[in-house]
């Protein structure tokens, strides 16, 4: 296996450590300081929230060091039409907690709030409404970055248009994203109108993210990936727009109390029977074949931020995410495929979810494109890695890509046969990186011996 | 509405207590060294606090003359203020400083003279004006000599007995003054330190510091569990001071 070696759960010896989501990280120092621009001259890599679940946000072989940038918070100027600049450190969540009472919201938001602006566009974050909104980064009109050289360029779409869009999906691998100028959404209410639906099987379920996706902005599903037969792919589709006034209440969303997830969960209380219980009750909740209502956006948007550190729930061993884009040229029924090959392989997964995808952005290295997206938490165990070679094989021949952000185990070349787009990010890495100072953990294991 | 003016205003818990009192819809100065770093943070503030009035001042605890030309500057602009906060200070680990005399010298002068030097130009105005709340941020390091921080927490000692001062003497004159001893908090001045069991945010801080100042304590520790870690500190015998390394 291609990981480099010291990408590990922790032992108990360990003390500075710096770790992906899953749980697996590197002894490493966090740099972190107000001022990215003098931490950032001598860095290699620069690092938000950690919500990535992978290596990507855990510096190279060799490298003792990252910076942290969430102190660098400052929110640098607010338009009347909505045009917030600010640090990369800004996290998703402060601008939830101070814009969407006052009628804004970011345009495209990911799973969590938990995550910074740099973060978003590094990843080029996607959500719900990406059959309409696509990505994160088509919504940035502008940011700074400092490059190799150590000079601070600012790039746009028109501006330096490269770096811009390497750096949009990029991973971090251009440079360090100083700070990020976006075209904020304005919402309604802050509430959200969702009408939900249980599906029975997995071909209903992407025909019905299909329909639905033409009425509602913003759609999801999740399924339940332990059944087989006649019941693989049944779950729950979740359909949402923001509510207009008449129909939302008065208030504001109250805020929620939110739990902490204890370090002390063992290992084997997920486990493939846990799993299928959970699935089970979950799916048969929703009792109702349709329900509707104005639910808090929390709930909406990000149900597992209710629980602080949920990534404990799978103990030490630590978990992966594994997220996959299915082509629309693949056929309808690709994800019926995997489905069956993840079910007959035992890849029993937690949560699993599903969403159609809509055009491919600019970003050079972004994930999306048109299809279905499929994302499973996977507990790490010994035969994880051949499950992992088995999907990306089949990723591979449904001509598909996985999401840099959540992965830690595949392999480089398989990784290259799903990157057509890799050469042309290269070169504009190493025009602007000719000695590939920005690297990370992910970089070198997927392309370090390219640069 | 009160006008609060913060001298470290834009970095740390000076930069957490300028957004809580921005939120709330107060009159701000900002205060800091430079200048250019001020207006950032008041853009920042204004719109996090679209109602606040946020103004700056450059002032640099590092050279007093720069002391009554920001005070004064800041009182022209508002006639009076209610509320002086000093979070702005220097730091160096024990290591640091021990090996360095030249920043030894730097930090105990900032830490220790400059700011008290900074706080009677402070206090004369506010008693001037009929009162006020001198608010000054300590450090739970100057508790006790321990051996992490015996020559940071010297300084900080030395301003503590200062401003305990500063309350008896003044109070039932109008002058409230109220030292905040932070723990282990999480900001760049602690970044690469190992954080404690019971580290806090600055976030957290600033709103204790806030509640503290609302009803005039005179001393406040935060996080709050620190108040009970240190009475511990302050009363273990010397041969378990010699013995541990807290």
């Amino acid at each position: 296996m291609n990981l480099p070696a010291d990408v590990r759960p922790r032992s108990r010896n360990d003390q500075q450590w710096v770790e992906g989501w899953g749980r697996w990280g590197v002894p490493a120092q966090e740099v972190l300081s107000e001022d990215l621009e003098r931490v950032g001259r001598p860095a290699h890599l620069f690092r938000g929230l950690g919500r990535s679940y992978g290596d990507s946000a855990l510096p190279a072989p060799g490298d003792l060091s990252l910076v942290t940038t969430t102190l660098a918070d400052r929110i640098l100027g607010f338009t009347d039409d909505g045009v917030l600049r600010a640090e990369a450190g800004l996290s998703l969540s402060e601008l939830y907690r101070l814009l969407l009472p006052r009628g804004w919201f970011t345009p495209v938001t990911p799973g969590t709030r938990f995550v910074t602006l740099g973060g978003m566009v590094a990843s080029d974050v996607h959500g719900k409404n990406h059959h309409v909104a696509g990505c994160f980064g088509e919504h940035v009109k502008s940011m700074h970055v400092m490059v190799a050289d150590g000079s601070v360029v600012r790039c746009s779409p028109n501006e330096h248009a490269d770096l811009f869009w390497a750096t949009v999906g990029g991973m971090g691998m251009t440079g360090h994203i100083l700070d990020v100028e976006v075209q904020l959404e304005r919402v309604p209410s802050p509430w959200i109108k969702q009408t939900s639906y249980r599906i029975p099987d997995i071909d209903s379920f992407t025909a019905a993210l299909k329909a639905k996706g033409k009425e509602w902005p913003m759609t999801v599903g999740w399924i339940d990936c332990v059944s087989g037969g006649a019941n693989l792919g049944r779950g729950l589709l979740m359909c949402g727009r923001w509510a207009q006034p008449a129909e939302a209440p008065a208030t504001l969303p109250p805020v929620k109390p939110r739990l902490t997830m204890p370090d002390l969960i063992p290992s084997w209380l997920l486990n493939p029977l846990s799993i299928r219980a959970f699935n089970t009750l979950y799916y048969w909740k929703h009792i109702a074949r349709e329900k509707t209502g104005i639910v808090h956006p929390e709930s909406f948007f990000y149900p597992l931020d209710m629980i602080r550190q949920w990534n404990r729930m799978y103990g030490r061993r630590g978990f992966t995410q594994y997220q996959c884009v299915l082509p629309e040229s693949a056929g309808l029924s690709a994800p019926r495929e995997f489905l069956k090959l993840l079910t007959r392989r035992g890849g029993a997964s937690f949560l699993c979810v599903i969403k159609d995808c809509g055009q491919q952005g600019q970003g050079m290295l972004s994930f999306p494109m048109p299809g279905m997206s499929i994302a499973l938490d996977i507990a790490v165990t010994k035969n994880t890695r051949l499950l992992l070679d088995e999907l990306n094989e089949f990723v591979i021949s449904a001509g598909g890509r996985i999401y840099l952000t959540k992965d830690t185990f595949s392999r480089p070349e398989h990784f290259r046969a799903m990157e057509p787009r890799l050469q042309a990010f290269l070169d504009v890495k190493k025009k602007w990186d000719p000695e590939n100072r920005f690297r990370s953990a992910q970089s070198m294991r997927m392309f370090g011996d390219l640069l | 509405m009160s006008t609060i003016l913060i001298l470290g205003a834009t970095r740390g818990m000076g930069r957490s207590l300028a957004r809580h009192y921005a939120e709330r819809g107060h009159r701000l100065i900002l205060m800091g060294r430079n200048a250019e770093e001020l207006e950032a943070s008041a853009a920042d503030a204004r719109a996090r606090g679209p109602n606040a009035t946020i103004d700056t001042a450059v002032c640099d605890l590092e050279s007093p003359q720069s002391f009554a030309p920001a005070l004064d500057a800041a009182w022209k602009v508002t006639g009076k203020v209610d509320t002086v906060i000093v979070t702005a200070a220097l730091f160096g680990t024990q290591a640091q400083l021990e090996a360095d005399p030249i920043l030894l010298e730097k930090v105990l002068r900032v830490s220790f003279t400059h700011t008290i030097l900074f706080c009677e130009e402070a206090r004369k105005r506010l008693m001037g004006q009929g009162g006020g709340t001198l608010c000054v941020f300590s450090s739970v390091a100057g508790d006790r000599g321990r051996k992490p921080v015996g020559l940071y927490g010297a300084a900080k000692a030395g301003l503590s007995h200062y401003l305990e001062s500063l309350d008896h003497n003044y109070r039932a004159q109008g002058l409230v003054t109220v030292c905040v001893k932070p723990g282990f908090v999480k900001t760049g001045m602690t970044a690469g330190l190992k954080p404690p069991p019971f580290a806090g945010e600055p976030d957290q801080v600033a709103g204790d510091v806030a509640r503290a100042i609302a009803a005039g304590r005179p001393l406040i520790y935060t996080p709050f569990m620190w108040r009970w870690v240190m009475l511990v500190i302050r009363n273990l015998p010397r041969f378990v001071m010699r013995k541990i390394n807290f």
